[in-house]
């Protein structure tokens, strides 16, 4: 039980409180440029949950056991302890979701040719998204052990998914308002996205 | 050298066709670091250096790359100019360095580079690319240290640390003036870009569709 309700506080802070996109700003391009269409933006949102849900348990274990400082002990050659190969963890994180995507996208064209189909052109997109790098970069830097990988790196897909699509459902009904000449499109997204953000720092505090 | 058509390469980007205000790329980066100036001074320095050195690198491949592997191609290309940038920060810069945290690492993912790589330095000469590359840093740099300005002025009352705002108009001292803390905040990056925007779009008469 205090396991279970550990990794659920950690999955309700990195959604609502520390929201990967509305607090840490990463993924912006995406969120603004897909978010026209309501159904465009459900598609983007479940791609990021899916890699995202991935590549972050998939880094953490490359990290653990080829780059850390020390990682590779377990290869038994005298001296390992001493390497420290952190410096290229950029790189290799940065393949390591370029493969990902990659893969995910060959398994969903095989498994489910619709989901493949609705999701079109977003899956190759998302090796460039700031929020896949940015989760694995955080999880490095605050230090998670695998599990809480495994849950942070879903609930901060699931964080984005919800603001996402929130802002889509807005620019929809946007449609219909007289909005200023030169607010128009970015501007106006811009200011909304600091009234949704504004919304959600009211989650923060929250414990469970 | 310095054409006419080489200076409007550089001096494009600044206002007409900035890279983070019209044609929406970058957005990430410039508002994480934009709490204060010197953060976002650095930031703007290491992505004028990326920039700069991934635009003539990959022009100069832009023969060489396959087209079907050059996402890869570029990405490694970027990937490894930011891991020398980071490294340099990270030994002469080490207390703003830990400031930036992971967006150092986010140049590569920053849709600025990778954007300006496929859609310039692919298709024009080094020079060329070069030039373009600095204009666009400099466009990206100048967006930053505006929101920058904004947020450290009116979140602290302070520029580049040097205190700005009076002591005696606080209202702990005896004025009445409070820092707007909200500015500091995540929203108050959204909403002064969001103006910024505005501002930019009214001036140069950019419409989106």
């Amino acid at each position: 039980m205090e396991a279970l309700s550990h990794y659920l506080s950690l999955a309700v802070e990195t959604i609502f409180i520390k929201n990967i996109l509305l607090a840490y700003f990463l993924g912006m391009c995406s969120f603004l440029a897909i978010s026209r269409k309501v159904e465009t933006s459900i598609g983007l949102g479940l791609a990021v949950v899916f890699v995202n849900g991935i590549t972050v348990p998939v880094n953490w274990m490359i990290h653990e056991y080829l780059l850390g400082q020390g990682a590779l002990q377990w290869t038994g050659i005298a001296g390992m302890e001493q390497v420290d190969l952190s410096f290229l963890t950029f790189i290799v994180f940065i393949a390591t979701i370029a493969a990902m995507v990659q893969l995910v996208e060959m398994v969903l064209d095989r498994v489910s040719p619709t989901l493949y189909q609705s999701l079109g052109i977003f899956l190759p997109l998302i090796a460039v998204n700031c929020a896949i790098l940015g989760s694995s970069l955080f999880m490095v830097e605050r230090e998670y052990d695998l599990m809480e990988a495994a849950v942070f790196g879903a609930s901060a897909g699931i964080g984005f998914f919800l603001a996402i699509v929130t802002l889509a459902t807005m620019r929809y009904k946007l449609k219909y308002s007289n909005v200023p000449k030169g607010l128009r499109g970015l501007g106006i997204a811009m200011l909304l996205t600091g009234l949704i953000s504004m919304a959600y720092m009211s989650f923060s505090g929250i414990n469970l | 050298m310095a054409t006419r058509k080489n200076f409007s390469i550089v001096a494009g980007p600044l206002s007409r066709s900035n890279p983070i205000t019209t044609q929406v790329l970058g957005i990430c980066s410039a508002l994480a670091v934009t709490v204060k100036v010197d953060t976002a001074l650095v930031m703007s320095g290491a992505l004028i250096f990326v920039l700069v050195g991934s635009n003539t690198i990959v022009s100069a491949l832009r023969n060489l790359i396959p087209s079907r592997v050059r996402i890869i191609v570029m990405l490694t290309v970027i990937a490894t100019l930011v891991i020398v940038i980071d490294q340099l920060l990270k030994a002469f810069l080490y207390d703003i360095s830990k400031q930036l945290s992971i967006f150092v690492g986010l140049i590569i993912t920053n849709c600025i580079v990778l954007g300006r790589a496929e859609a310039f330095a692919l298709k024009n000469s080094m020079r060329e690319s070069a030039l373009d590359g600095l204009g666009n840093a400099m466009g990206y740099g100048l967006i930053l240290l505006l929101v920058a300005a904004a947020r450290e002025l009116f979140g602290s009352g302070s520029l580049l640390g040097l205190q700005i705002v009076p002591d005696f108009l606080y209202a702990g001292q005896g004025g009445w003036y409070v820092n707007n803390g909200l500015m500091l905040l995540a929203p108050g990056a959204f909403i002064i870009l969001g103006l910024l925007i505005w501002l930019q779009r009214t001036v140069t008469g950019y419409r989106e569709e």
